[in-house]
């Protein structure tokens, strides 16, 4: 197991609480619990549509519940604006489209929201996101368009994005999966280099060998409820039901 | 000709083959590409060799430019000499001559104005982007006056160029931010805000341009409290600020649709709020998108303003048809039209190669 579990304290960043969703009529999370210790590695993964991004999105608030609650860090997501900004600078959310600004460079990217949220002065912000850019091994790509590079970069940048907001949280929606295979190492190699940080982390893939590695949990959803939350190694040895079972069967038999 | 072998690492930068540069292959691939290309190319040449010469002779050789009545100048070539006569009600209307330097100031200042704006090497921009903000105020003293010691001059004196000017400049800086409110009005969660941003775009779309300055000429006192009175270009420019705002709300509203909805959950994500999500991520995308559109809406805008000789304002072209009634100068509307139409064309094939710069300025790179 990795390190970072026996650190963790049992202080707990994330806690879901019957948490129910609908889209209109369509019951897409049903009674999700779901709690999450500061330090903690989760991995989330289940068929398409079974509301894997649904439920992170949730977790900053991109998407609103309609039943049960969302404790952040101790902030509770209510309509309430405040609450819900507070909750966004502690979490940072990597997107499987990147969703850099393409209108930016690299550099300004990775510099806007520490400017503009957290008032860092232009000097310092500058240097925090070189530290990061770094850390993902770009930095001298900082004077770039996100459009002049790869999309494995964009994705590191991405990352160095989210982390210059200094985030307690990092929530990851399928990171890799609109990535070439030879850009997808690259990509997790800076998940697992930001997993053994300590930062807590959830992260929506099918990467399974990224989740033996670094997870501490691994959770299995489909249909909207959460079916199985295990020890990687419980989950992929063990797995307790047939769902889970076929599953994995599928996504493990090529 | 002889195959030259280079060791590896030493091939040099040779020139292109001969038949791929230069005007006989500028000629063979733009002219005469195909058989078709060729007729057509002939077909034109032999239109214009029908009509330039007479053209030419009829505008430069035979005309005449200097003259004091319409007996000095040759019967066969254009007369100019009527353009020049008449120059100056065509660029100040009946503004009162010896004031005519504050409208020469406010050109000036507009120009100065304008640069800062439009173009981003300007010297000191930051300051001079703060003076291009107050210039519509400015502006506006210089050209009617009525305060700190500048004379009164009503605005039924307004007309020619400037009045144009006027106009097109006040609806254009008015109409985008009124246009980006609408449109972002439009897209909000409250409805309040959203039906009143539909209604009002679909009424404004939905009445003729015309009908509104009509509406501004004789209706608004209706509305009014009685006694007001409410200067008639004032009003006809806020119909044409409005007018203009509603396409441009449009146009911008295809910029907004046009981005991937990630780039507002990314700024989210981060944190920032709608306010600086907007205008940090979304507009400055959304607006680059719609450059194309919203300089249409600029250019149509401006020759719009071409309207308001039916409320009685006369700009160039209202000036331009009454000057083609004068008697002492009969029969010169060609000459007339000629030059109302020149100016309109500078002004606006200006704007659209501001548009092409700018976009090809702002182009990131990023629609590979
Ligand atoms: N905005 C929406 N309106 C209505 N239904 C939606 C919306 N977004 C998602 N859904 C539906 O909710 C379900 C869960 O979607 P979600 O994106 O969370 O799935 P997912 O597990 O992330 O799938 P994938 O692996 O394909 O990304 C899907 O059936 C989807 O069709
Ligand atoms: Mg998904």
């Amino acid at each position: 197991m990795s390190e970072a579990q026996s650190n963790s304290t049992t202080e707990k960043c994330i806690e879901i609480r019957n948490m129910n969703k609908w889209y209109g009529d369509f019951h897409v999370l049903k009674n999700i619990n779901l709690e999450v210790c500061k330090g903690e590695k989760i991995v989330i993964c289940g068929p398409s549509g079974s509301g894997k991004s649904t439920m992170i999105r949730c977790i900053n608030r991109l998407e609103e519940h309609q039943q049960g609650d969302i404790i952040v860090d101790g902030t509770e997501l209510t309509n309430d604006l405040k609450n819900i900004d507070a909750v966004r600078r502690e979490v940072g959310m990597v997107f499987q489209h990147f969703n850099l600004f393409p209108h930016l460079t690299v550099l300004e990217n990775c510099t806007l929201a520490p400017i503009w949220v957290r008032k860092t002065p232009k000097a310092e912000a500058e240097k925090t996101a070189m530290e990061f850019l770094e850390r993902v091994k770009i930095p001298e790509q900082a004077n770039k368009y996100p459009g002049q590079l790869s999309g494995g970069q964009q994705q590191r940048v991405a990352i160095a994005r989210s982390l210059c907001m200094r985030p307690n949280i990092m929530l990851f929606d399928e990171p890799t999966s609109a990535l070439d295979p030879e850009m997808i190492k690259e990509v997790l190699d800076t998940m697992v280099s930001l997993a053994e940080e300590g930062i807590t982390m959830l992260c929506v893939t099918h990467e399974m060998g990224f989740a033996k590695k670094v997870a501490d949990r691994v959770i299995f959803m489909d249909g909207g409820e959460i079916i199985e939350s295990n020890t990687p190694h419980e989950f992929f040895d063990n797995p307790q039901h047939d769902r889970t079972k076929l599953f994995l069967s599928q996504i493990l038999g090529h | 000709m002889t195959e030259q072998t280079y060791a590896p690492g030493t091939y040099p930068d040779l020139p292109p083959p001969s038949d791929t540069v230069g005007p006989i292959h500028w000629l063979k691939v733009n002219l005469f590409s195909s058989p078709i290309n060729s007729i057509v190319t002939l077909v034109a040449m032999y239109l214009l060799y029908l009509s330039l010469p007479s053209a030419i002779s009829w505008l430069f050789i035979d005309a005449t430019y200097v003259g004091e009545t319409r007996k000095d100048c040759a019967p066969e070539g254009a007369c100019m000499a009527f353009i020049g006569e008449r120059f100056n009600l065509f660029v100040y209307g009946f503004y009162p001559a010896e004031l005519r330097w504050r409208i020469n100031l406010a050109a000036i200042l507009l120009v100065v104005a304008g640069a800062a704006v439009l173009w981003d090497k300007m010297p000191a921009r930051k300051h001079m982007i703060k003076f291009a903000m107050v210039y519509p105020l400015i502006g506006a003293w210089l050209l009617s006056g009525g305060f700190f010691g500048l004379e009164h001059v009503g605005t039924h004196l307004f007309g020619g160029l400037m009045l144009t000017l006027t106009i097109g400049v006040t609806g254009i800086v008015f109409s985008l931010p009124l246009g980006i409110l609408l449109a972002l009005g439009r897209q909000s969660k409250l409805p309040i805000i959203k039906y009143f941003c539909i209604g009002f775009i679909e009424f404004i779309r939905g009445v003729p341009l015309i009908t509104l300055l009509f509406v501004a000429s004789t209706m608004l006192s209706y509305f009014l409290p009685p006694g007001t009175t409410f200067d008639l270009l004032l009003r006809v420019l806020i119909m044409v600020t409005l007018f203009a705002s509603a396409y441009m709300a449009e146009v911008i509203r295809g910029g907004l649709q046009a981005l991937p909805k990630g780039q507002l959950e990314a700024a989210d994500s981060l944190g920032l709020n709608y306010g600086q999500a907007m205008r940090l991520i979304i507009l400055p995308q959304a607006l680059k998108i719609s450059i194309p559109g919203i300089v249409n809406t600029f250019i149509g805008l401006y020759k719009d303003s071409t309207l308001v000789i039916v409320i009685g304002l006369l700009d160039p072209l209202g000036i331009g048809r009454a000057s083609v009634a004068d008697t002492a100068w009969l029969g010169l509307s060609t000459e007339v039209y000629l030059f109302v139409a020149v100016f309109f064309f500078i002004s606006c094939f200006g704007m659209a190669r501001y548009s092409l710069y700018l976009e090809n300025k702002l182009n990131t790179g990023h629609k590979r």
